[in-house]
């Protein structure tokens, strides 16, 4: 009866949680604006103007849909060297890094 | 007077000495962020001077001329400067491509090459005016230019380089630099993503990240042709992802052994120089990125991609097992032995610092800050074939 009462509780907030697609806390933002520039940098350039993988610039991405860019960072591009992020970022934080790169 | 005259002489003296500086023992460091190298001295452990405002250092490397006296620094922006560090000031600096990867300085010291992303190929200037002196395109099919990795010099007056896009190598003789000669091996295997030549300057290889394996190119042997080797390394496993390319740097060589990242597995690769196979792989903590061999062989030392990239592991060739783990701080992202291997100095870009080891005790003997290292350059680098 207990745990029931307590999955009772905890669903309603994951529900809550995923429909928002909430902003990342502002540590979190701070972390994911770091890997921005130092890891994705690392292939796409500091300036995001590219290197190994192309430019992330908001002219460069103009066309693109979202949901297509999103997928790309989670589920990585096989045959390309862009690797899945999944691990590390999910799909609300792909889509406010997506929400930078679009609006610098 | 009289009396005078000695001390005047002692105190002048003093002072012209005190702005001697000898350069074998310099070092550049880049700071990815500020796009600044700091010039350092490896046997004070002291930071000398900042050179600020060298564009996006994002990516860098730097070559020495044999002097020792200039460090040219390749920005990822396609910046290349010249800096002279004997007067911690800029001499030259140019912008000639608008994405760049890396460069090499040739035999002679007298040409400076770049291979760059965008436009794709490699352009060659006069290391004394930074002038262009040829400009060689990748191309490789209609309208096609690939991007170039892997460029190093080579004897005779050579850059050997490999072609991302288009899975070749290329050799270029510029002997005369007015007419470079060049030389392409096609189908060497799938985007090459960097290259090494050994310290003999006979053997280039370029590892593969699109398919298994390596090239080789024998330079004594160019009408063998590239051969590739390891074409089955990995091929059953579980490819991992890699969340930053390998750099093959040098020549990790110790004994009869060559050390390289594998792609896309957790390990290191022990290649056998004489037969080119494969003698056996180390399991290590994460992809791989730099693998270099202290100076003297008997250590190689190893560190690693997000999200493993807090560690810097040390394996002893003597028995090719891993004798040490160490954390040396958020996001090591290079390493650069003194000449003859006694320490390291290890670039910790998230903690802001500069590490330097003791290679024997494997004990920390100091720190030094700097801004979001990226790369450590030491000076001895100017007598090294392929650096």
């Amino acid at each position: 009866m207990k745990k029931s009462l307590l999955l009772m509780l905890v669903i309603p907030a994951v529900f809550a949680n995923t429909s928002m697609a909430s902003k990342p806390s502002q540590n979190r933002q701070i972390t994911l604006r770091n890997m921005l520039k130092h890891d994705c940098g690392a292939c796409h350039g500091l300036t995001l103007k590219g290197g190994l993988g192309p430019a992330l610039l908001p002219e460069a991405l103009t066309g693109k849909p979202d949901d297509f860019l999103i997928s790309t960072i989670i589920n990585g591009r096989p045959g390309t060297a862009m690797p899945p992020w999944q691990p590390f970022i999910s799909h609300d934080e792909a889509a406010w890094l997506l929400g930078i790169l679009r609006k610098p | 007077m009289n009396k005078l005259l000695p001390l005047l002489t002692l105190l002048f003296s003093f002072s012209v000495m005190a702005e001697l500086r000898a350069t074998g023992d310099l070092g550049i460091v880049i700071e990815r962020e500020d796009g600044n190298a700091l010039i350092i001295n490896t046997t004070e452990h002291k930071r000398l001077a900042k050179i600020e405002k060298l564009g996006d250092l994002s990516h860098a490397s730097v070559v020495f001329s044999r002097d020792q006296r200039y460090a040219y620094v390749f920005g990822r922006d396609g910046g290349l400067t010249k800096i002279d560090m004997l007067k911690d000031s800029i001499d030259k600096h140019i912008i000639q491509a608008g994405n760049s990867i890396g460069g090499a300085i040739s035999q002679d010291g007298k040409l400076i090459a770049i291979s760059n992303y965008a436009p794709g190929g490699v352009k060659v200037f006069s290391s004394d005016t930074l002038e262009l002196v040829a400009d060689i395109p990748s191309e490789y099919g209609e309208g096609l230019r690939s991007k170039v990795v892997g460029l190093v010099d080579a004897p005779g007056q050579r850059f050997v380089f490999s072609l991302f896009d288009a899975g070749e190598i290329w050799m270029v003789d510029l002997k005369n630099p007015k007419a470079p000669v060049i030389k392409k091996f096609p189908n060497i295997g799938k985007q090459p993503y960097d290259a090494l030549i050994s310290p003999d300057g006979r053997y280039y290889i370029a590892g593969l990240f699109g398919e298994s394996g390596m090239a080789l190119l024998d330079l004594w042997n160019l009408d063998a042709g590239v051969k590739r080797i390891l074409p089955d390394y990995g091929k059953d496993d579980e490819k991992l992802p890699v969340y930053k390319m390998p750099h093959l740097e040098g020549w990790a060589v110790a004994g009869d052994y060559l050390f390289a990242p594998a792609i896309g597995q957790h390990k290191v690769l022990v290649i056998d120089q004489n037969t080119w196979e494969l003698h056996d792989t180390i399991a290590v903590a994460g992809q791989p990125v730099f693998v270099m061999a202290r100076p003297d062989g008997r250590q190689v030392w190893v560190n690693f991609a997000f999200p493993d990239n807090n560690q810097v592991q040390i394996i002893d060739v003597k028995d090719l097992s891993l004798s040490k783990t160490l954390s040396p701080g958020k996001a090591v992202l290079h390493m650069e032995f003194t000449p003859r291997g006694e320490q390291v100095w290890v670039a910790v870009r998230d903690d802001n610092q500069l590490v330097v080891y003791d290679t024997e005790t494997l004990q920390e003997i100091t720190r030094l800050p700097a801004n979001k290292p990226n790369g450590i350059f030491f000076s001895s680098r100017a007598h090294k074939i392929g650096l």
